[in-house]
């Protein structure tokens, strides 16, 4: 019955549709909205400050996670949050901060720097770039809707089976971990094809491969990983769909199974996964401690390298999230020495930013308050991922909050610096105005002391024989001073991610135009308007070295010199249609989640059907014309 | 006593004493104080490594402040610096360098990584326990002694056990952090691992691989004595004294036989069926804890018989709140006269 009624609406809807009988004047006033701009665009630098809004938003989610996790913790045998619930709070706030906190908020960096880094006017394909917006945001909500529906995921952000299976997580909680996954997942892969296309295609005549900025660099390598990283977790979510939804049996030991295939596919993705999210943020320390210690940054050749290298050997050592899964002393010893070889390029990249550092005058801004305060925090959790190599050691530190102390340190130490660097780098160049640098001083200490507070002690919670992810620990074990000073320090970083919203406030508030070039900065975003024009460029520029802007200026010169006389600019039409296909994944995805296979297809049919729509469209988007680019420059100089 | 355990003796007394001059207490368990070698050779390892990352951290903090301090741009200098693009020998000084260190530790690395592999000698002499792990708690069987008993690891001393892992339901974890370091247990897979303790004592063991609801409270004890304590307590669990005594004892196996049997086997008495769903109580008056938690005195019992998933969330033992006060008396006489 329900499905003929679904069947029956779909088609009234379908019909309504093409035989064009809404509502005209609605549509009219739907399209004149703010609203609707926001939801059509393919402005690269639009995307990018959606991104940034989706992974705050879900960092709000992640936050509040990780705080009643750490009250649950501040006594032994408490009783606020336990059991499963506490499991459903771990789980959700693992995958909401990678996946959609960490994951967003570098695309946002990469969607509004990337482009204009490399003089290019959009991405490859702006109409994919706001498709892979509106999946990873599908996919976020749908799994944060886990929470009104009943269960939350319950078996970490790992999902390993056979927790996962139905057998022991009753209810629909997992599903929503693997279709909220997947359709994040093919938004990411989507993004991460656009900018290797987009970084290899489109770069500004004279821009040569070792020109290129290094946060271009890194995002490119990132991209790559992403390319060659998400297949195997959209192989092995797709092996747990069909074991849950239908029945499939591949990780059943009854029926012939074998559960460590999973952990093998995840941590084939999931340890890529990790540099995916540190390179980027390697990227913006570089652009951020070279601009502000006015030199040109130290061995960039060396940089370069080091990057592909980490990328390269990221492939290569993905058991060493498993010494204790029984593999064997082989098998073990391999994957030891090959993660120990990635100290080596991470290290170059630790000294080279010293030696950028060095001789240079240096300049404490917030941004680079964080990219300072990065490198001990980040060496402090490069020095335990080294010790964390060696197996027999690793059999006590795994999966102890020494694991949590150090994977910490460079998730928060690394990226979440990075990120924050970086939005208080670029924000000129996205809003038109700097964030306040005094309010901006006092989130950078707060979250700094918070931070440290919270996960140094954790290493020895760890070596105290504490496992992670339990949600309570005995009077005996005497552990209960440290978790407190480690509740304490979550707290002090929950209130340093209040002052970054004040500041986003009070800054908005009391905004002054920054102008085009706020901090001296070195290349090429910085030649152009703050914010940027939509068409980015109104001539492309050449470039004649790297570090373009600061080539530019040391030779006496103001602006980039133009590569091509003005004319009309192509420029890509907006589009709603990524919305809907979204859309249709979202119902889809909402419809397996709950056992109804004839809405989930529904879903998937209003996908095929935009994109059939998609490719029969005739949309060769427009051209902006010579006076109106003369109109807008003018305007942004005046 | 190995090197390492003595530097780490002296690093875990500072991070006490930094603990005790605020005032508060010392954990029970520590990596940095093994009681076996297994222990000792992990311990050996994290030192060494330690050791280096902070020499590699103490040069990257004397470069980080020298830089900060000496280059900070000072007011009213708007020169520009001189632009470098690198430098190839100091490069190459921070490759090599690492390179080394890093074949300082991978050579004991791989040589522990090894012999901590070590398997069963086929001779038959050295004591082997097969380790069942269940959703949430633990079952420990000696196949070469016909003994099979659950929570509580009894081990003799100063000789190495070697431990056959496998798991009934989903993966867990065994982590004795005194003894030894974690080896999972996987549904379908043996693993094996080797322990042994230098002192007589009770060591304390967690699960450590999330598997439910109630991972966080699927703790065990390690119990290590003497091997004439061992052997006492062998033969004990072979001869165990499962015979009630008393009337209420008598009535209590009667409550026993209609509720329980079905999941829980206790040996030296006659019963129709010997349950294995459960733990096996044979000699439960003897364990230290109730449930592997909580200690074994009489209000406990009552309390786990009475709602254990109030106290292990998602457990398989079902509430016994159904009880008469008289049934369950005589059943708690019954539990508490198992020797």
């Amino acid at each position: 019955m329900a499905t003929i009624v679904t069947i029956i609406v779909f088609i009234l809807f379908l019909g309504a549709i093409l035989t064009g009988g809404y509502n005209k004047e609605l549509m009219a006033r739907f399209r004149s909205h703010w609203l609707w701009d926001w939801i059509t665009t393919v402005d690269h630098k639009k995307i990018g400050i959606l991104y940034a809004l989706g992974g705050g938003f879900f960092f709000i989610f992640g936050g509040i996670e990780a705080l009643l996790m750490r009250m649950q913790l501040f006594y032994p045998n408490n009783d606020f949050i336990v059991g499963r619930t506490f499991n459903e709070l771990l789980s959700m706030h693992g995958t909401t901060m990678i996946f959609f906190v960490a994951m967003p908020l570098l695309f946002a960096l990469m969607n509004v720097a990337v482009p204009l880094q490399i003089g290019a006017r959009d991405v490859a394909f702006p109409f994919l770039n706001a498709l892979g917006f509106w999946l990873f945001f599908a996919g976020g909500l749908l799994m944060n809707l886990s929470w009104l529906f009943g269960n939350a995921p319950d078996a970490g952000w790992t999902n390993y089976v056979p927790i996962a299976a139905n057998e022991y997580s009753a209810g629909t909680g997992i599903d929503y971990y693997v279709l909220g996954l997947q359709i994040s997942g093919i938004g990411t892969l989507i993004g991460g094809i656009n900018f290797l296309v987009t970084i290899i295609n489109m770069r500004a005549p004279g821009m040569s491969f070792l020109r290129m900025p290094l946060f271009t660099w890194t995002s490119f390598v990132a991209s790559a990983l992403i390319l060659f990283g998400f297949p195997p977790l959209t192989a092995g979510l797709f092996l747990i769909m069909f074991e849950r939804l239908f029945g499939a049996n591949f990780f059943d030991v009854a029926a012939g199974g074998n559960p460590i295939i999973w952990q093998h596919l995840f941590w084939i993705f999931g340890h890529p996964e990790v540099y995916i999210v540190i390179l980027p943020a390697f990227g913006v320390m570089s652009e951020v401690i070279s601009t502000f210690s006015k030199k040109r940054l130290f061995g960039y050749t060396s940089m370069v390298f080091a990057t592909i290298l980490i990328g390269f050997l990221g492939f290569m050592v993905w058991a060493h999230h498993m010494f204790t899964v029984g593999m064997g002393p082989v098998a073990n010893s391999i994957f030891a020495i090959a993660t120990m070889a990635i100290a080596v390029p991470t290290g170059i990249k630790v000294f080279n930013w010293l030696f950028t550092m060095w001789g240079g005058k240096i300049r404490f801004t917030t941004a680079m308050l964080y990219a300072v305060g990065f490198i001990p925090t980040f060496v402090m959790g490069g020095v335990t991922g080294v010790m964390l190599a060696s197996p027999p050691a690793d059999y006590q530190y795994h999966d102890s909050y020494f694991v949590v102390a150090h994977f910490h340190y460079v998730l928060i130490g690394g990226t979440v610096f990075g990120v924050l660097a970086g939005l208080y780098y670029w924000w000129p160049k996205m809003f038109g105005y700097t964030l306040n640098e005094k309010i901006g001083k006092w989130n950078f200490w707060l979250f700094f002391i918070g931070f440290h507070m919270t996960f140094f002690i954790q290493h020895f919670i760890g070596l105290f024989g504490m496992p992670r992810r339990v949600f309570t620990y005995q009077p005996e074990d005497g552990l209960t001073l440290i978790n407190q000073i480690s509740t304490y320090g979550a707290f002090l970083m929950a209130v340093a991610s209040i002052l970054l919203v004040v500041n986003i406030v009070y800054s908005y508030r009391h905004r002054v135009p920054a102008g085009n070039d706020p901090w001296d900065g070195r290349t090429l975003e910085w030649t152009i308007s703050s914010p940027a024009p939509f068409y980015n460029f109104a001539q492309l520029p050449r470039v004649r070295a790297l570090d373009a802007f600061w080539h530019e200026k040391m030779n006496g010169r103001k602006e980039m010199e133009p590569a091509e006389p003005l004319g009309p600019i192509h420029m890509p039409n907006d589009t709603h249609l990524p919305f809907v296909m979204t859309l249709g994944f979202f119902v889809s995805g909402l419809g397996f989640v709950f056992r109804s296979n004839e809405v989930g297809v529904l879903g998937l049919i209003i996908v095929i059907l935009t994109m059939f729509v998609r490719s029969f469209e005739k949309d060769h988007g427009y051209h902006v014309e010579t006076d109106e680019i003369e109109k807008t420059e003018k305007g942004a100089n005046a | 006593m190995s090197r390492g355990k003595h530097s780490a003796r002296l690093l875990s007394i500072f991070a006490i004493l930094t603990l005790l001059m605020t005032g508060c207490e010392e954990p029970a368990k520590t990596v940095f104080d093994p009681k076996g070698s297994a222990g000792e050779s992990q311990l050996d390892l994290i030192m060494l490594s330690i050791y280096i990352m902070i020499f590699v951290f103490v040069v990257v903090m004397a470069i980080f402040f020298y830089v900060l301090i000496r280059y900070r741009q000072k007011p009213g200098d708007n020169s520009i610096p001189k632009q470098i693009e690198g430098s190839m020998k100091l490069e190459l000084l921070w490759i090599v360098i690492p390179i080394i260190l890093l074949a300082i530790l991978a050579v004991p690395t791989l040589s522990t990584t090894f012999s901590l592999a070590e398997e069963a000698p086929d001779n038959g002499d050295a004591l082997r326990v097969k380790v069942t792990a269940h959703q949430y708690w633990w079952e420990f069987e000696y196949p070469d002694l016909g003994i099979k008993t659950a929570q509580e690891l009894h081990i003799p001393t100063n000789e190495k056990v070697y431990l056959e892992l496998t798991s009934d339901d989903v993966i867990h974890s065994f982590w004795v952090p005194e003894l030894a370091g974690k080896q999972d247990l996987n549904p379908g897979k043996t693993n094996t691992m080797w322990l042994d303790a230098k002192e007589p004592g009770t060591y304390a063991g967690r699960c450590a691989e999330l598997c439910g609801a109630s991972h966080a409270l699927m703790n065990f004890e390690v119990v290590a004595e003497d091997r004439s304590d061992f052997d006492q307590w062998v033969a004990e669990r072979k001869n165990p004294s499962s015979e009630p005594q008393t009337a209420e004892q008598k009535a209590g196996k009667e409550v026993f036989t209609q509720n329980c049997m079905s999941c829980h086997a206790i040996d030296g008495t006659k019963m129709k069926t010997k349950g294995d769903k459960g733990p096996n109580l044979t000699g439960f008056a003897k364990r230290n804890k109730v449930a592997g938690l909580m200690e074994n005195n009489d209000e406990n019992l009552e309390k786990w018989l009475k709602h254990p998933d109030q106290i292990k969330p998602g457990t398989y033992m079902p509430s016994f709140d159904y009880l008469n006060k008289k049934d369950m008396n005589n059943l708690k006489e019954y539990l508490r006269s198992l020797e």
